[in-house]
């Protein structure tokens, strides 16, 4: 399989093709990174169902963190890099961070709805309701789920891959600029409330917890990097499809004309 | 010396566009037609969601009126929107040589003055409809100001990113309405206390309004030009 890296422009990738080329996400090094997820996924779940002792204060309910707290991280890491993204095709008009971009915003989603309901189903025997307004965290994280929703709406708009490209970075862009200007208004407009903020784990985490902690986060990474790469390349690949209609397009036309 | 001419080119170029986007609404008189029955309409039906509970509704009023005023917004960003896409005029725009970044700031204050009309009606409607009393003219004016300025600048820009694709109206409020949360909150608060209906301190959400307002205004003035070409 063909690495990533390799495909310097996209008409590289037309030769490549051409030539009879792999079309396929799937390679030697995300075969062996999915098994190790998987593993670790199971290892994860075993841990944190079987295995960590229930908490003091929260009981059973605190094992949801396992889940919820890696698929936080990983959906602002994602945003991240959509947001760099986006600032990177208007700059330099580089469609390998385009194309990252697209990735990292539909992963973000993902783990972004997952954190969501997570944190609902933690809410609802914790603060005894499925939404807490006052807890600023959700309802921004909410805002911006929303916000990447848009954007991956736009992205499915079709036509030009440049002009979706511009378009959708735009909304990319501005969900980064408004993100910390959403937060600052959630934060001040939940605190008149006079509700607690967030009340995580205020008990003390064992050491087996924190060791299944650290190990989900890892487990996390490594399913962020599997689906990211995987995405990477059908978008890569889908970028190579429109070249390449393109190009025999051009060819027939040059064909009838010099006939 | 050229700085300032520089300036004042740029100003004269924001106002040609302003000027001929209002020109433009005033023959079509969408705004006057259209535009505030729409508003109106909708405080008429909130008042039937609410029951026509006139302490329920004194309470919600200057939440139902930014809701009634981020649906104008959709409704003017997309007429703003569509005058670009008909007969090319984008490519006019474009070969007019004017900075884009002017060409932006004109679209913004066309739909500025659109929304400010609009909000200027609403207020005594509230006071009509929902028996609610303005406490402090200078704070809702203020208001209504920077929330404006704010929804104008961000909606034009993502007028400008949908604009020319076939499913531009429904996708225009999915992009635009939770961006908008930030004027909601506290464009809500502000009037909260404009209108004496809470006891906060509506001055210090003022500066959260000119804060998206100046965010969104730089944003779209550097990226309107690429989103012009490419769109």
């Amino acid at each position: 399989m063909t690495p990533v890296g390799s495909l310097a422009t996209p008409d590289e990738a037309l030769v490549a093709s051409y030539l009879g080329g792999p079309a396929r996400t799937g390679s030697r090094f995300t075969f062996w990174l999915g098994l190790a997820t998987l593993i670790g996924l199971a290892a994860v779940a075993a841990l944190g169902l079987l295995a960590v002792p229930a908490d003091d204060v929260q009981g059973d309910t605190v094992r949801i963190i396992f889940v919820h707290v890696p698929s936080a991280l990983g959906a602002y890491v994602a945003f991240g890099l959509t947001a760099v993204g986006s600032v990177m095709w208007l700059w330099r008009k580089s469609v390998w961070w385009d194309v990252t971009a697209h990735a990292a915003a539909e992963v973000g989603v993902l783990l972004c709805g997952l954190m969501l309901v997570t944190g609902m189903l933690w809410g609802r025997p914790t603060w005894g309701t499925y939404w807490e307004w006052g807890d600023v965290r959700l309802v921004t994280s909410l805002i911006l789920f929303l916000v990447m929703v848009g954007y991956l709406s736009v992205r499915a708009l079709g036509g030009d891959a440049t002009s979706v490209a511009t378009r959708a970075a735009v909304v990319g862009l501005i969900g980064a600029v408004n993100l910390p200007i959403v937060n600052r208004s959630v934060n001040w407009w939940a605190n008149r409330t006079l509700h607690q903020q967030s009340s995580l784990t205020e008990g003390k985490l064992e050491d087996l917890t924190l060791f299944t902690l650290f190990l989900a986060f890892v487990v996390a990474a490594m399913a962020i990097c599997w689906m990211m790469v995987h995405r990477f390349r059908i978008g890569w690949l889908e970028r190579q499809i429109q070249a390449r209609e393109l190009h025999e397009a051009m060819a027939a036309r040059r064909a009838e004309a010099g006939r | 010396m050229s700085a300032w001419t520089g300036l004042g080119g740029f100003v004269g170029d924001a106002r040609l566009v302003a000027a001929k986007d209002l020109r433009i609404e005033w023959r079509a008189r969408t705004t006057l037609g259209q535009v505030l029955p729409f508003a109106l309409l909708v405080l008429v039906l909130f008042g039937f969601a609410l029951d026509a509970n006139r302490p329920t509704l004194r309470l919600a009023t200057p939440g139902l009126l930014w809701m009634t005023v981020l649906f104008v917004t959709v409704v003017a960003v997309q007429r703003s929107a569509a005058v670009e896409s008909a007969d090319g005029a984008r490519r006019v725009l474009l070969l007019s040589g004017m900075a884009p970044a002017a060409a932006f700031v004109g679209k913004a204050a066309a739909v500025a003055v659109q929304l400010l009309v609009v909000e200027v009606l609403l207020v005594p409607g509230v006071v009509l409809l929902y028996d609610a009393e303005v406490e402090s003219v200078p704070l809702v004016a203020a208001t209504c100001i920077a929330a404006t300025v704010g929804l104008a600048a961000a909606g034009s820009l993502l007028g400008a990113v949908v604009a020319g694709v076939r499913a531009h109206q429904t996708v225009l409020p999915i992009l635009l309405l939770p961006v908008s949360a930030p004027v909601l909150i506290a464009a809500t608060r502000a009037f909260a206390d404009g209108f004496g209906t809470v006891a906060v301190e509506g001055w210090s959400w003022i500066g959260l309004l000119a804060g998206f307002a100046a965010a969104n205004a730089v944003v779209g003035a550097v990226v309107y030009g690429p989103l012009l070409e490419e769109a």
